[in-house]
């Protein structure tokens, strides 16, 4: 059985400008199965729908018609199985480090003796541990990331939805921390659904990849290469990298990997390259 | 020696006088202290029935520390000013924080709080009279009833402009609703909260000396009308000056309360230069 479950998941919103109001589709018939401990990656352009996919997963917004379900059970609203990590990390600026992490605990309702604990293992585990008292804004990016990283772990989610986490970093700190991830990955054993415009990271994290285009599922692939993912560069200049990535790309900008990688738009109405613009 | 030449330019500027190197005090107390002089100075031709200066309004206010006018009149006033601020702050924090957070509520009562903040009060001080005497409670009302409005419609303001996603950092951990209020909405709040504060100060002391004209001639106020009524200018000065001077110290110490309640205000706010 699946670990998470969408079936025909749909929403639109509507927009109301100067008196008028005209409803716009930001998800379309969405059905994808992820399953147990899998890390998998919705990427596609700005407003293909894949944050909207990721914020209705977490409960954050509801769908116009569909279902969702982790581990079986039909979720509504939020839930402590569900772990979020934000876009910009979004922590407490009242709060140090290690003071959001208890934030999230004390939600959950563990026993306060129990919580300077836990809080002080999850901010060592994202190597925090000497920067725990820092005010986020005392903090870089990559460490506000990290703890917003420890925040979610700390729940003990089923499964773990991050909004393009890496994509405000700059890209050493942004390696750094994919390379962390796998580790996290690799020692939980979570399932991962994050969302990303950065093909390179979904093909170096993900074992599936959900290429999403105007809210559609276009395309699902499989990335094989295996775990544990230890050696960035080999893996960068592997030929599976390459391929997956090229694949990926097709997908996105509406070719078809039919051999002879003739140009098809999937739909008329979008020119191939406007897509990822 | 070439290193000294090159250095020559930098102590030179290290050493020269700036105003931008004083600390923000002194400019403050340079700026009062030349006030004070140049008042004093234009001191022979100030007639003393039409005005005043300094060193008259000293004495005046020694006189009236020794006959102990001044401190009677101030405790009298003091007391309806902190009780109707003190109110103010206490129902007005948590209806902005509510009004702020619930659109049903803010669409029922926010035009009450913006009607009250924008009709002058003073003008139904004559109706208050009549509903709560010429006593202390009347005092109350009207102090309250101008320092409530601008406290909660700050804290309305400042809850609207709590950001979305820190709301839903709350909502995606699932924290209650007072959880969400009390630790993410109040403390995002606060700045805006101590602002509204502040600016009621200045609303309470107006209350506080027009309560005290309109109704029972007493405390500061009292002082106030009866010098000015017998031509004791510089007597007439002495509650003005005092009542600026609580204003000022009242501000200053809630400047003092924010840097306390929210440290990390200072820390991310660039202020000024």
């Amino acid at each position: 059985m699946s670990h998470v479950e969408l079936k025909n998941v749909s929403k639109t919103f509507a927009l109301r400008s100067g008196g008028t109001s005209r409803t716009t589709r930001a998800l379309d018939n969405l059905s994808l199965n992820i399953n147990r401990g899998e890390i998998i990656a919705l990427a596609g352009p700005s407003g293909c729908g894949k944050t909207t996919a990721l914020r209705i997963i977490m409960g954050l917004e509801e769908a116009s018609s569909g279902s969702i379900r982790v581990a079986g059970k039909e979720i509504s609203g939020c839930g402590l199985d569900r772990g979020m990590v934000f876009q910009h990390a979004e922590l407490l600026p009242w709060r140090s480090a290690v003071d959001n992490i208890r934030f999230a605990l004390e939600a959950k309702g563990i026993p306060p003796h129990e919580i300077a604990e836990r809080a002080e293992r999850f901010i060592n585990l994202v190597g925090l541990g000497h920067a725990m008292h820092h005010r986020p804004h005392q903090l870089s990016g990559g460490m506000k990331q990290r703890v917003g990283i420890a925040r979610a772990l700390a729940i003990d989610p089923e499964v773990l939805l991050m909004d393009e986490p890496f994509g405000a970093l700059d890209s050493q700190t942004r390696e750094t921390l994919q390379m962390e991830l796998l580790d996290i990955h690799q020692r939980t054993g979570k399932t991962i659904i994050f969302v990303t415009h950065d093909l390179d990271e979904a093909v170096l994290l993900a074992d599936r990849i959900a290429v999403m285009v105007q809210g559609h599922l276009r395309e699902v692939i499989d990335v094989n290469i295996e775990r544990p993912r230890n050696d960035m560069r080999a893996i960068r200049s592997s030929e599976e990298f390459t391929r997956k990535r090229q694949l990926a790309w097709d997908a996105l900008h509406g070719y078809r990997d039919e051999g002879d990688a003739a140009p098809r738009p999937a739909t008329s109405t979008a020119a191939p390259l406007r897509a990822f613009a | 020696m070439t290193m000294s030449s090159y250095h020559e330019p930098t102590v030179a500027k290290k050493t020269g006088f700036s105003v931008r190197s004083l600390p923000s005090w002194s400019i403050t107390l340079i700026s009062v202290s030349t006030l004070l002089v140049i008042w004093e100075l234009c001191s022979p031709w100030i007639n003393p029935l039409f005005g005043s200066y300094p060193s008259q309004i000293f004495r005046s206010f020694i006189a009236m520390m020794q006959n102990g006018t001044l401190v009677k009149a101030f405790v009298q006033s003091i007391q309806p000013f902190l009780v109707g601020y003190g109110l103010a702050a206490l129902l007005g924090i948590p209806i902005g924080l509510l009004l702020g957070r619930y659109r049903v509520l803010d669409a029922a009562f926010g035009i009450y709080v913006t009607a009250g903040y924008a009709t002058p009060m003073i003008a139904l001080v004559p109706l208050l009279m009549v509903w709560f005497g010429l006593g202390f409670a009347v005092k109350v009302v009207i102090i309250f009833l101008l320092a409530f409005f601008p406290v909660c419609i700050n804290t309305c303001a400042g809850v609207k402009a709590v950001p979305k996603t820190l709301i839903e950092v709350g909502t995606a951990f699932c924290a209650s609703q007072s959880k969400i209020m009390r630790q993410i909405v109040l403390p995002a709040t606060l700045p805006y909260i101590m602002a509204g504060l502040r600016l009621a100060v200045g609303k309470a002391v107006i209350a506080m000396i027009i309560a005290e004209f309109l109704t029972a001639l007493s405390g500061l106020g009292g002082i106030i009308i009866h010098a000015a009524n017998s031509f004791r200018t510089a007597e007439m000065f002495v509650p003005i000056l005092l009542v600026m001077v609580l204003a000022i110290v009242l501000e200053k110490l809630l400047a003092l309360l924010e840097r306390i309640v929210a440290p990390w205000q200072r820390e991310i706010a660039a202020g000024g230069h």
